[in-house]
């Protein structure tokens, strides 16, 4: 758990050293700025963790048949 | 074997996974046009085939190590990583159709790489049909890793080596520069090779999980 905290840490270290940049071809600079990605990585993530939890559902259930024989 | 039974490498993935999907949105990308955001597509769209790729390979190395020893759970592997690697394969296909549509004009341009991936997809379709139609036990697993086998490389050959050889809009083909140098950098880098890492362990997992049901399933035919 606490390996996974650090990784967090050093995430939104890293995520604040990208942000802002200036560039000429049209990038969705806007909905960054005004924060709205982050709606979307927020669902994305969401989804993907949904997923792994069934995922990890299935293994138990599956482990649990496999003890039985 | 035992390595499908433990927990830490689904975790891992799953960790790595979030990542890439966090830094995927927020990390800087190289400015490109006709691209734009949609170069992001690449920590979605690459690690499919990469996905795909690794259990098709585990795959062969069962069918290889079936026709050496006969084992029925060899069998079983092989044939449940082909099922999940088809569903990475459609993944692939219809997330690179996607991008295709609003990069390249249309979803499908008759592109080789195109064109090749869906022949060979064909080639796998082909494999599920051909071992739906034996009965025989033994045969069908001795003749289903004979043909998968044979299958891989022409995949591979299909996807990988003929599109590089005309013309094609995918990126890495005739002339077109790949995802490298010019288009690429290392802050792609440090999101593109864990989703890729972690992509294959997410397949290997769900293969995983179909061959010790179907490991079940068989060993209950064999009671009754």
């Amino acid at each position: 758990m606490k390996k996974i905290l650090v990784l967090a840490l050093l995430l939104s270290v890293c995520i604040t050293a990208f942000a802002g940049q200036s560039q000429q071809v049209e990038m969705a600079d806007a909905m960054r700025s005004s924060g709205k990605i982050y709606v979307v990585i927020a669902i994305v993530v969401i989804i993907f963790t949904g997923l792994a939890i069934y995922l990890f559902s299935i293994d138990r259930r599956l482990k649990k048949i496999e003890k039985e024989k | 074997m035992k390595f499908i039974y433990q927990t830490w490498w689904k975790v891992l993935a799953v960790v790595i996974i979030l990542y890439t999907l966090i830094a995927g949105f927020l990390f800087g990308v190289p400015t490109l046009p006709i691209l734009h955001e949609t170069i992001r597509n690449t920590y979605f769209h690459v690690p499919m085939w990469i996905a795909m790729f690794t259990v098709f390979t585990i795959s062969v190395i069962y069918s290889i190590a079936y026709l050496n020893t006969g084992k029925e759970e060899y069998d079983l592997i092989a044939v449940e990583c082909v099922n999940t690697g088809t569903f990475f394969y459609v993944l692939g296909l219809i997330t690179g159709m996607l991008w295709a549509k609003y990069t390249w004009g249309e979803f499908w341009s008759n592109d080789p790489k195109q064109n090749s991936a869906a022949i060979a997809f064909l080639l796998y379709c082909a494999y599920a049909v051909l071992r739906n139609s034996i009965d025989e036990e033994q045969k069908r697993a001795k003749i289903s890793a004979i043909y998968n086998i044979f299958a891989f490389p022409i995949m591979i050959v299909l996807i990988m080596i003929l599109p590089r050889m005309t013309d094609s809009l995918h990126p890495g083909n005739g002339g077109n520069p790949a995802f490298g140098k010019l288009d690429m950098d290392n802050r792609m880098r440090v999101v593109l090779y864990p989703a890729f890492i972690a992509w294959a362990l997410i397949a290997v997992w769900i293969a995983s999980l179909r061959y010790r049901i179907r490991l079940i399933e068989y060993k209950r035919n064999e009671i009754s």
